[in-house]
C-alpha cells in the first residue's frame, strides 16, 4: 500500500459517502445516513492514513517535508479539514441531513486534486522559500478556515432550498432542520470559520515576513484572502448589529465561499503573483 | 444612548457605513489583482492603451493600494472604528462594573430565563441553601438584604464584553505599526562578493546609496541542489564587522534571516562568476592564501614560488556539481595535474613542501534589507486580534440572580439568569443549575 492508493480510495470513498447522504436527505432513508456516516468515518481514517504515509514516502525520499507544500497535497488536506468539521458538526448537533451539503465537497477536493489538469500529484522537495514552518502553519490555518466555509456554505444551500419550499411539505424539505436551526449553525460556522482564516492570514503575513522581508505586498493571493476577510467581516457585521438572519446571511455565506474558491482557483489561474508555486 | 446626536457622530459611529466600507474595500481591492501593479508606464500603454493608460495614472491605479482614495477607504475605516469604539465603550464598561443587586426585581421577573418555586423553609435558611448551591457550582455571590427578601447575584465572564472592543483596537494597532514602518522603514539591497565585505547598500525605490556604520562581510555562500536539480539551499555565512571588530555572525538562508542593528538581512539572490575561488595552504609552514581563478588562467603564488590553474571540468551525477582538472608547476619538478571535485579539500606534494587546496565556485550573495521598526507593533497587533477574537466569539458575560422573599407559609424563590451571548449555551446551564435547585428543594422538604 502507498499513499497514493490509499489517497484514490478516499476519493471513492468520500463519493459513495456523498451519494448515501444524498440518498438519505431524498428517500429519508435513515439506514442510508448511518451508512453514510460510517463510511464517511472510515474513509477519514483511511485519508488520514494515507496523508501520514505520503509525510513518511517524502521523508525515505530523503527531502521530508510535511504534506502541505502544493496544490495537490492543499486540496487533500482541504477534503480533510472538510470531513473533520463535518463529523463533529454531525456529532455535535447529532443530524446527518447536513453531510449531504457538506460531504459532497470533501469528494470534489479529492477528485479535483486527482484528476484535473496541471496538478501534480508528486512529491517533489521544497524550494528553499517554501521551507518554513509558518508555512506549514499557514496552510493549516487557512484550510481549516476554508473547510468551515465550505460547510457554511453548503448550510447557506440548504437553508435557501428549505425556505424557498416552505410552502410545499415535501418530505425531503420536511426532513431538513428547522430554519432557525440551520441559520444558527450557519452563523456558528462562519465565526469558527473567522477566527482561522484571521490566524491564516497572519501567519502567512509573518511566513512572507521571514522569507522576503515584506509582510504585506498586496500580491493577488494575499489581497484576495483579505477580500474574502472582509467578506466575512461584513456578514458578521450585518448580523451581529443590524440584525440580518436567514436568506441574506444564506447568500452572504455562499458570497463568501465563492471568494474563498477564487483566492484559491482564480488567483492561481487566472492571475500571477507570489503564490505561483500553487499550480505546480 | 442620548438623545440629541451630533450629525458627525452619527454618520461615522453608523454600522451601515462599516458594512459601505468593508464593501467598497473588497470590490476596490479586486481591481489591484486584476490590472498588474507597479509595473513601467509603458506596460500600461500596451497593454491598455493611450487613453486608458492615462486615465489610470490619474486615478493612481498602477500603484492603487498606496494611491490616496485607497488610503481614504482605509481612513474611513480607521474613523469609523474610533467613533463607533468610543460611542459604545461607555455603555460596554457601565454593563461590565456595574451593581448588578441594584437590578429591579420587575426585570428580573421579565428575564428570559427564568424559574419561580418556593420552599417551606425560612428566607434566610433558602437563601444560604442557595447560595451554597451556587458557589459549589462556581457561582460567587453577592448579595442584598432587604426586610423580608434576599437577592443573591453572581457573574461569570463580564470581563468578556471587552473583547469585542479589543479586536477593534487590535486592526488599530496593526494600522500603526504599518504606519511606522511605511515612514520609518526602508527597503534596500546589496550584493556582496564573497569573501569580501561592504558598509554600503542600495534603496530599492531610488537605488540611493545608504551608508551604514558597520560592515557586513559574506565569509562564503554555498548553493546546494536536490537530484533533481532543483535548488534545495542558498547559504550565505554572514559576519558584522564593527570598528574592526567581529561583532555579530550568522549563517543565513532563506526563511531565516539576520537581524543586526534594526536592520534585517534576508537572503534573496545570487550571482555567479564563472570563477572558483581555491585557497593553498602550505602544509609545513601553515601559510594560506585564497586565489579567484577563472579556468584557463595561469596563477603564479610568488611568495611559494609555484603556478597553477585549472585546466578542465566535467559533469558530476549531483546537479550543478563538477570535476575540475588542476594544473600545479614550481619549475623544481615535472608539473602536477589531477582532478578534484568542487567543494572539497585535497593535497598535494611538491618537492618544497605540501600543499592542501580546497575549491569552491565564487558566488556573490544577494540581500534584501530591511528597515522596518513598525514590525513588532504589527505583530502585537496581531496576536492581541486572535485572543480578543476567541473571547469575543466564545465567551459570554453569564448573569444570575436569586430572589427569596417571605411569603405566609415559607419563602418564595426567583431564579433569573442572562447572558450576552450563546443564550442557547446558557439555558442548558440555567437548567441545569435549576435541576440542582429543585432536587435540594425537595430534599428539605
Ligand atoms: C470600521 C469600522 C468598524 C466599526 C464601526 C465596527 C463596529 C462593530 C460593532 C458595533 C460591533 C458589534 C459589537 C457588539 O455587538 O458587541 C462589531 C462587531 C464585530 N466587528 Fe466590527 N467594526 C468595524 C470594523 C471592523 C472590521 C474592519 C472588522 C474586521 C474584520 C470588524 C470585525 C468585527 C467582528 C468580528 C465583530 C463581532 C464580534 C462580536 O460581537 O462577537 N469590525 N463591530
Amino acid at each position: 500500500m502507498n499513499s497514493s492508493q490509499l489517497l484514490g480510495i478516499s476519493t471513492l470513498g468520500f463519493l459513495m459517502a456523498s451519494a448515501l447522504y444524498i440518498g438519505a436527505l431524498i428517500f429519508r432513508a435513515r439506514i442510508a445516513g448511518l451508512i453514510a456516516s460510517g463510511v464517511t468515518l472510515l474513509t477519514f481514517i483511511i485519508l488520514t492514513i494515507g496523508i501520514g504515509l505520503r509525510w513518511q514516502e517524502s521523508y525515505q525520499m530523503g527531502f521530508g517535508h510535511a504534506p502541505l507544500s502544493n496544490m495537490y497535497e492543499s486540496l487533500v488536506f482541504f477534503s480533510w479539514s472538510i470531513v473533520i468539521f463535518y463529523l463533529i458538526l454531525e456529532l455535535k448537533f447529532k443530524n446527518r441531513i447536513l453531510g449531504a451539503f457538506a460531504i459532497p465537497f470533501a469528494f470534489v477536493g479529492m477528485a479535483y486534486a486527482s484528476f484535473a489538469k496541471g496538478i501534480n500529484q508528486e512529491i517533489s522537495p521544497l524550494i528553499p522559500a517554501l521551507q518554513s514552518n509558518w508555512l506549514i502553519a499557514h496552510v493549516i490555518t487557512c484550510f481549516i478556515g476554508y473547510a468551515a466555509f465550505a460547510v457554511a456554505c453548503g448550510l447557506g444551500v440548504m437553508y435557501l432550498l428549505k425556505s424557498s419550499n416552505q410552502g410545499r411539505k415535501t418530505a425531503l424539505i420536511a426532513s431538513l432542520p428547522k430554519l432557525k436551526i440551520i441559520d444558527d449553525i450557519i452563523h456558528k460556522t462562519i465565526i469558527f470559520g473567522f477566527l482561522w482564516l484571521s490566524a491564516g492570514i497572519i501567519t502567512g503575513a509573518i511566513w512572507a515576513n521571514s522569507a522576503w522581508g515584506t509582510y504585506w505586498s498586496w500580491d493577488p493571493k494575499e489581497t484576495w484572502s483579505l477580500i474574502t476577510w472582509f467578506v466575512y467581516a461584513a456578514t458578521l457585521h450585518a448580523r451581529f448589529t443590524r440584525g440580518w438572519t436567514g436568506k441574506r446571511i444564506a447568500w452572504l455565506a455562499i458570497l463568501g465561499f465563492l471568494s474563498v474558491i477564487f483566492t484559491y482557483f482564480g488567483v492561481n489561474f487566472l492571475l500571477a503573483g507570489l503564490h505561483s508555486y500553487g499550480s505546480s | 444612548m442620548k438623545k440629541k446626536k451630533n450629525v458627525f457622530v452619527s454618520f461615522f459611529s453608523s454600522v451601515k457605513l462599516t458594512l459601505f466600507v468593508l464593501f467598497m474595500l473588497a470590490i476596490f481591492s479586486i481591481v489591484g489583482t486584476v490590472i498588474p501593479q507597479n509595473k513601467p508606464a509603458e506596460f500600461y500603454v500596451k497593454m491598455y492603451g493611450d487613453n486608458m493608460a492615462r486615465l489610470f495614472q490619474a486615478l493612481d491605479v498602477p500603484d492603487m493600494y498606496s494611491s490616496w482614495w485607497f488610503s481614504g477607504l482605509m481612513t474611513l475605516l480607521c474613523v469609523n472604528m474610533i467613533v463607533c469604539i468610543f460611542q459604545r465603550f461607555p455603555n460596554a464598561w457601565r454593563l461590565i462594573t456595574m451593581d448588578n443587586l441594584q437590578t429591579k426585581l420587575e426585570r428580573l421577573e421579565k428575564m428570559g430565563q427564568r424559574w419561580i418555586s418556593s420552599s417551606s423553609l425560612s428566607v434566610d435558611a433558602t437563601a444560604a441553601n442557595l447560595k451554597n448551591i451556587l458557589v459549589k457550582k462556581g457561582w460567587h455571590t453577592v448579595e442584598r438584604r432587604a426586610d423580608n427578601s434576599v437577592l443573591l447575584f453572581a457573574q461569570k465572564g463580564r470581563w468578556s464584553r471587552l473583547g469585542v472592543y479589543i479586536f477593534h483596537v487590535s486592526i488599530l494597532i496593526i494600522f500603526v505599526g504599518a504606519m511606522i514602518g511605511s515612514i520609518w522603514g526602508y527597503k534596500a539591497g546589496v550584493r556582496i562578493p564573497e569573501t569580501t565585505s561592504t558598509d554600503t547598500i542600495y534603496h530599492f525605490g531610488d537605488g540611493k546609496p545608504i551608508k551604514l556604520d558597520f560592515k557586513v562581510l559574506c565569509k562564503h555562500f554555498k548553493l546546494t541542489y536536490y537530484e533533481n536539480g532543483a535548488p534545495r539551499e542558498f547559504r550565505s555565512d554572514l559576519v558584522i564587522i564593527k570598528d574592526g571588530k567581529e561583532v555579530a555572525a550568522k549563517s543565513i538562508v532563506v526563511n531565516d534571516p539576520m537581524t543586526y542593528g534594526g536592520l534585517t538581512f534576508y537572503q534573496s539572490s545570487y550571482e555567479a562568476y564563472q570563477k572558483m575561488l581555491i585557497r593553498l595552504t602550505n602544509n609545513d609552514t601553515g601559510v594560506s592564501k585564497e586565489f579567484l581563478v577563472r579556468p584557463g588562467e595561469e596563477i603564479p603564488w610568488p611568495r611559494e614560488d609555484i603556478s597553477f590553474g585549472i585546466i578542465n571540468k566535467k559533469a558530476t551525477p549531483v546537479p550543478g556539481h563538477f570535476d575540475y582538472k588542476i594544473w600545479v608547476n614550481d619549475k623544481k619538478a615535472e608539473a602536477d595535474t589531477f582532478w578534484m571535485e568542487e567543494d572539497s579539500t585535497t593535497s598535494f606534494t611538491r618537492p618544497g613542501a605540501k600543499y592542501t587546496i580546497s575549491m569552491k565556485e565564487f558566488y556573490a550573495t544577494g540581500l534584501q534589507v530591511t528597515k522596518d521598526p513598525g514590525v513588532w507593533c504589527v505583530y502585537a497587533g496581531c496576536v492581541i486580534m486572535i485572543l480578543s477574537l476567541i473571547v469575543a466569539f466564545f465567551m459570554s458575560h453569564r448573569r444570575i440572580w436569586v430572589h427569596v422573599s417571605e411569603t405566609g407559609e415559607g419563602s418564595r424563590i426567583l431564579v433569573s439568569g442572562m447572558s450576552n451571548k450563546n443564550r442557547v449555551g446558557f439555558a442548558h446551564s440555567f437548567d441545569a443549575l435549576v435541576n440542582i435547585i429543585k432536587k435540594d428543594i425537595l430534599d428539605n422538604s
